[in-house]
């Protein structure tokens, strides 16, 4: 289960109180009625479904009820950051690409990455 | 290749069981195919199986990124029906259990292929409505689907609780009788071994990681971790990772990319006759010919590669399976998994020619496709070596985004699916 960190309510909480919605920065064309099919279908059918970093919205559906945006790597499932409804796509510098990667080939995908050894910090005690 | 027999069994039986073969070889890359595949699973290795067999092309290749049927071929629940709504869907997917019915002595390999049943549950009116809807469009389809009240639905299936005390009770159930499982392994090692003696290359360990395009924009071949090889036809058969795939040719695709979970329990003896399945409280189970109880769980809710998925959407099942199969309550989980599967918007696959020359893509089965393996390669196969569409697969075009003849088998689920 993911942990989200809410932007509104500042809070990391479970997936559990998230509706997920789909990929973010879609812009819904103003003039629908007009546009042709090939552009509906990239609108509204298309999606990056990107093996990498990919820009998704939620919903805190049972906790504020707010929607808000998210960066996360889909094949580690770490997020980089989520934030507000409304604030421009982030330009992610290459060390918070690098901070989620999955670990290197030959490792269990989702094994934890330990920074800090902790039987090591067992022995200290 | 030698024929699998009984005599053979009892042959082996005097000489030590020395004389059995290598099912298939493992072959370098030739430098170019007629026909290369990409994605050596069920679906990719049927094609490559039916293109040799009924159109006569033998000089394919089936590249595979890891090992054959290690991804969602292994993965499944290895559930086989043919119960949906619309035309195209009965179409394709009666298609595939009438070939299934045949598959075992059609390759002489057993796939131990069970019609044991396939139940679906109705626990409320809306249930009751979708079912009988689906039943009544199956058999104008000529696809067997009956109504079972909830005795008979406990008569054909003993374990199943149908108290009206459970909290989502049971009113009913619609049943396919010809529907049921299969070995999912052997339908994978079955195709491998008979296509590779009819003489196509099946190269493990082998990862696309481009896809090569001459001044026309037609496909002229593939770059490879083992290097390029060259094919005017290539066909994409890579499940979670087409977007990824059909990327490399500048094709975007209507696709997303979810984790789906199954598990099983430890195995025990024959207790669970059937396969039952219930859209509404979302359960999915049937027990394996060695023992174990094989659950399907849900998707996760946001899109993954990461061949895993969240605890508390098995959990979920399985509070599900314990409420209607209160027998179950005490028994172990032995293994859980996840497979990336690649969902359309209308929740039918894709299968079909694309805007671009010499390419041709199967995928968007979602979270069924299993049960479609035998089909769904027999008419890609007509597909790549016809260049047209057979007709069963000619309503399931990339196009249909675009022109909005969906095949709309989610709306007719009628469920999350």
């Amino acid at each position: 289960m993911l942990l989200i960190n809410c932007p509104y309510c500042e809070e990391e909480r479970p997936e559990l109180e998230f509706r997920g919605s789909g990929e973010a920065h879609i812009a819904r064309p103003s003039n629908l009625a007009e546009i042709s099919d090939d552009d509906f279908e990239k609108f509204f059918f298309i999606k990056d479904n990107e093996k990498g970093i990919v820009f998704e919205r939620w919903r805190h559906i049972h906790g504020c009820g707010r929607f808000f945006n998210s960066a996360r790597h889909s094949v580690s499932d770490k997020f980089i950051m989520t934030y507000k409804a409304g604030i421009a796509k982030p330009k992610l510098s290459k060390a918070q690409i690098d901070a989620v990667k999955p670990p290197a080939k030959g490792t269990p995908a989702n094994e934890p990455v330990w920074t800090i050894d902790p039987m090591a910090e067992e022995g200290k005690k | 290749m030698r024929k699998f027999s009984a005599f053979a069994i009892a042959r082996e039986a005097f000489r030590h069981q020395s004389g059995w073969e290598k099912q298939w070889q493992n072959p370098e890359p030739k430098a170019s195919y007629d026909v290369i595949i990409i994605g050596g699973g069920g679906h990719g290795l049927a094609t490559a199986y039916y293109l040799a067999k009924e159109h006569g092309i033998t000089n394919i290749a089936v590249l595979e990124k890891g090992w054959l049927g290690g991804g969602n071929t292994g993965r499944n629940t290895t559930i086989i029906r043919s119960n949906y709504l619309y035309d195209e869907s009965a179409g394709i997917y009666n298609h595939a259990v009438k070939l299934w019915e045949n598959l075992s002595q059609d390759l002489n390999y057993n796939v131990m292929f069970s019609q044991r049943g396939v139940m679906m549950l109705a626990h409320n009116v809306h249930d009751v409505q979708v079912l009988k809807r689906h039943i009544h469009a199956n058999r104008l389809n000529g696809v067997d689907n009956e109504w079972l009240t909830p005795e008979q639905a406990k008569e054909f299936c003993p374990p199943l609780n149908i108290a009206k005390s459970a909290r989502y009770p049971v009113v009913g159930a619609a049943l396919q009788r010809r529907g049921g499982t299969a070995r999912h392994d052997a339908v994978a090692w079955g195709y491998a071994r008979k296509a590779n003696d009819m003489g196509v290359d099946i190269i493990q360990n082998c990862e696309v990681t481009g896809i090569n395009r001459g001044i026309n924009g037609e496909v002229t071949g593939v770059n490879t971790s083992r290097g390029t090889i060259n094919a005017k036809k290539v066909g994409v058969v890579a499940a979670g990772h087409t977007s990824v795939l059909m990327e490399m040719a500048g094709v975007r695709m209507p696709l997303e990319s979810y984790p789906l979970q199954a598990l099983v329990s430890e195995p025990v003896k024959p207790c669970f006759p059937c396969v039952v399945m219930s859209n509404t409280v979302h359960a999915y189970i049937s027990q394996s010919d060695k023992g174990e109880l094989v659950i399907g769980a849900g998707t996760d809710q946001y899109t993954s590669y990461s061949q895993t998925g969240g605890l508390h959407i098995v959990n979920h099942t399985l509070d599900a399976i314990c409420e209607m199969f209160p027998m179950f309550g005490r028994m172990k989980m032995l293994r859980s998994w996840g497979g990336i599967v690649d969902v359309t918007p209308d929740r039918s696959p894709i299968l079909a020619k694309t805007p671009v020359k010499g390419l041709y893509v199967n995928c968007g089965w979602g979270t069924g496709g299993f049960k479609a393996t035998p089909g769904s390669g027999n008419v890609f196969a007509h597909t790549i070596a016809r260049d047209e569409p057979h007709k069963i697969n000619a309503g399931f075009t990339l196009e249909r985004f675009k022109t909005g003849r969906l095949i709309d088998e989610a709306a007719a689920a009628a469920v999350a699916h």
